[in-house]
């Protein structure tokens, strides 16, 4: 499934992002949440990577720095633009990351809040073609009905309201908006998590199948983990703030590295009554990112915890290659994956 | 699973419609189920099925404009002379003393967001023991004790504290337990526990999961378990009944269901999702369409336009009953009553 010579579309650095906690009367910085700290990885062009961990983790946080939705704290975002320059996201202003913006798009959770209730779907479809400059209305109808058509609708529905649709057609209204100005990246962010069961898989085939014909690199965030197993190339596991784990997907379920990802894999309920899972022994809570614990942050929850996991936090490094994982005791463990 | 041994609670034939102005929405329309002690219960069905409705219904909680059209619905409980005694939930007023008495005492409701379910302004200790009071009887001091005693059962750490804080000052699964906990505080005949999961992370999920499994064992009580995660389902339940659009599809042993599913929609339901068997990256088996609006519910068969074994003349037209299929299943599809008449 590796895409041979592949060239990284986007590499992040060192990638921060702090939001303050301020208390009383003059507003003082008390502490940070450390939503984001120190993240490193690449996906390649035309690759899935599968972006893992539970509320909280930053996961949300680290997509949105690379919308630049947010501006992040410190760290390199190197992104691979169409005309084959490397910029840094990071350092760019608002002006400078206009032209950019059009090649970067995102897919939202939930297909309710998500679109305006007021605009048509081709007011909707239509509106970045609009603000990139197409004028005309006539093509800019042309390129909706394109649009609407390659995400499984009637380009007839082009002038009736979001309420019309059901939960899985209007996720397609907002998969069509993302693809308006053919971009290059998408981060989609549970675009299956509000969905029924039964029309989950009518949107991932609709992912895959888009990602084929029009040569899309994913950054898929969920916590659904044999919806990533399915979609994804690679897979980065995240645990408040830090990744612990990044691996491809057959390597990451056959044989996790990290205990945290074991344990994620393990607590995953199975639809099948003779497997039995969930017997997972993860005492306690996630960690809180603004106060995480000394040495590893997964420490106080970890069965394999020594000594050295209390006061030294372990490096993020190679283990096989293009597996990496941040334990000490990478090496040496045999964790289980999933049958 | 004692299926030998009388139901707990035995629905006959429910139906709950709401009267809107834009018409009549049928959200329960006809189903029967039974659940016996000792047993958890698994209701699966997507949005719009009509799980919650049914359960509210038990609960005799349903808002208007929604109403029990008809139905019975028979709780076996022990009555004050110590007698088993049969009650038709439907026929109890739903305000009446009986039915405050069945409201939280026999029957207990984990509800999906524990957060929405606790009040914000009294400590969670306060509201366990109100609760505890108004079933049982005993003193403020004896209601803490059982409260506390509940608080250690469903490990919460420093029951004590814990007793007297906010829901707001406690994590997602610390208040999902304290729910747990709660609801377990008048030894309840059937727990009812409504999507308990969903708002919460995958090992907290484990962890609850596994709670409430121990909780049952430890006490043979019924958990009637309603969730749309075929996933957990399998992993929780002893008995499955599958619903669509206020019907019940399929009923059975949760192995039968998963390993030998007789009606379409549960097939093609079980085969939609990514198991660990799937090829990744390759194309999922679908089913077409989506949920039909509740106004505009098909005729016949909820289910026949995406049903991939439509048999035009017959499934658009009558709406088939629910008949045994091998041993312990029931289902309703005309696929099988065919079968029956060519036997």
């Amino acid at each position: 499934m590796m895409k041979t010579a592949a060239q990284p579309l986007l590499e992040v650095k060192d990638l921060r992002k702090f939001f303050p906690i301020r208390k009383g009367f003059l507003r003082k910085t008390v502490g940070y949440v450390r939503a984001v700290d120190d993240i490193n990885f690449f996906i390649n062009e035309g690759e899935t990577l599968g972006l893992v961990g539970e509320s909280g983790c930053g996961k949300t946080t680290a997509s949105r720095c690379i919308l630049r939705a947010l501006s992040p704290t410190s760290g390199q975002m190197l992104f691979r633009t169409a005309s084959g320059d490397v910029v840094d996201l990071a350092q760019l202003n608002r002006e400078q990351l206009k032209p950019l913006r059009a090649q970067m798009q995102m897919i939202f959770q939930d297909p309710y809040g998500s679109l305006n209730p007021r605009m048509t779907l081709f007011d909707i479809v239509g509106e970045p073609l609009l603000i990139a400059g197409m004028r005309n209305r006539r093509r800019r109808e042309e390129r909706v009905a394109e649009l609407l058509r390659l995400v499984g609708l009637r380009p007839e529905f082009m002038q009736r309201f979001p309420h019309a649709f059901s939960g899985g057609q209007r996720q397609r209204i907002g998969i069509a908006r993302a693809l308006a100005l053919n971009p290059r990246l998408v981060v989609a962010d549970e675009p299956v998590s509000a969905l029924d069961v039964s029309v989950q898989a009518q949107t991932l085939n609709l992912l895959l199948d888009l990602q084929k014909r029009l040569n899309l690199t994913y950054l898929f965030v969920s916590h659904n983990l044999s919806v990533v197993r399915h979609l994804c190339d690679r897979v980065t596991v995240m645990y408040v703030g830090k990744i612990v784990e990044t691996a491809t997907s057959q390597e990451m379920f056959a044989r996790p590295r990290h205990p945290y990802t074991a344990a994620l894999l393990a607590a995953l309920p199975v639809a099948d009554p003779r497997i039995k899972t969930g017997n997972v022994e993860l005492p306690g809570e996630v960690a809180s990112p603004a106060c995480p614990p000394s040495g590893c942050y997964f420490h106080p929850r970890c069965t394999y915890c020594i000594d050295r996991c209390k006061t030294e936090a372990p490096a993020y490094r190679e283990i096989t290659p293009g597996h990496y994982a941040a334990c000490h005791r990478a090496d040496e463990l045999n964790l289980a994956g999933m049958a | 699973m004692n299926q030998n041994t009388e139901p707990l609670l035995s629905i006959r034939d429910l139906k709950v419609h709401f009267f809107m102005d834009e018409g009549v929405v049928k959200a329960v329309d006809g189903i029967s189920l039974d659940v016996h002690s000792g047993q958890v219960f698994g209701i699966v069905g997507e949005s719009g099925c009509g799980k919650s409705v049914t359960m509210k219904a038990v609960l005799r909680i349903v808002e208007p404009p929604g109403r029990i059209v008809s139905g019975e619905m028979l709780l076996r409980q022990t009555g004050r002379d110590g007698k088993t005694e049969l009650v038709d939930l439907v026929k109890l007023d739903p305000r009446g003393t009986e039915m405050r008495h069945v409201r939280g005492g026999q029957i207990a409701l984990i509800p999906q967001e524990p957060m929405a379910a606790f009040s914000p302004v009294h400590t969670i200790g306060n509201q366990i023991i109100e609760a505890i009071r108004l079933h049982r009887e005993v003193d403020a001091r004896e209601a803490r004790k059982i409260a506390l005693q509940q608080f250690r059962d469903v490990g919460i750490p420093a029951p004590e504290q814990r007793l007297d804080q906010y829901s707001w000052q406690m994590s997602g699964g610390l208040r999902q337990r304290a729910m747990i906990a709660m609801a377990l505080s008048c030894n309840p005949l059937i727990l009812i526990a409504d999507e308990p999961t969903t708002a919460v992370d995958v090992t907290t999920q484990a962890q609850v999961l596994r709670l409430l499994r121990r909780l049952q064992q430890e006490r043979n009580s019924a958990i009637i378990f309603i969730t749309h995660d075929l996933g957990v389902i399998a992993q929780m339940a002893d008995y499955v009944t599958v619903m669509y659009l206020g019907l019940v599809m399929e009923q059975g042993p949760v192995d039968q269901i998963f390993h030998a599913p007789k009606h379409p929609y549960t097939r093609a339901l079980l085969e939609s999702i990514p198991s660990v068997d799937t090829p990744p990256r390759v194309d999922l088996p679908t089913i077409s369409g989506s949920i039909p609006h509740p106004f505009n519910r098909p005729a016949g068969c909820p289910f026949h336009p995406r049903c991939s074994e439509f048999m035009p003349g017959t499934c658009d037209q009558q709406t088939p009953a629910l008949t045994p299929v091998g041993e312990k299943q029931l289902v309703s599809c005309f696929m099988y009553h065919n079968r029956e008449v060519m036997a």
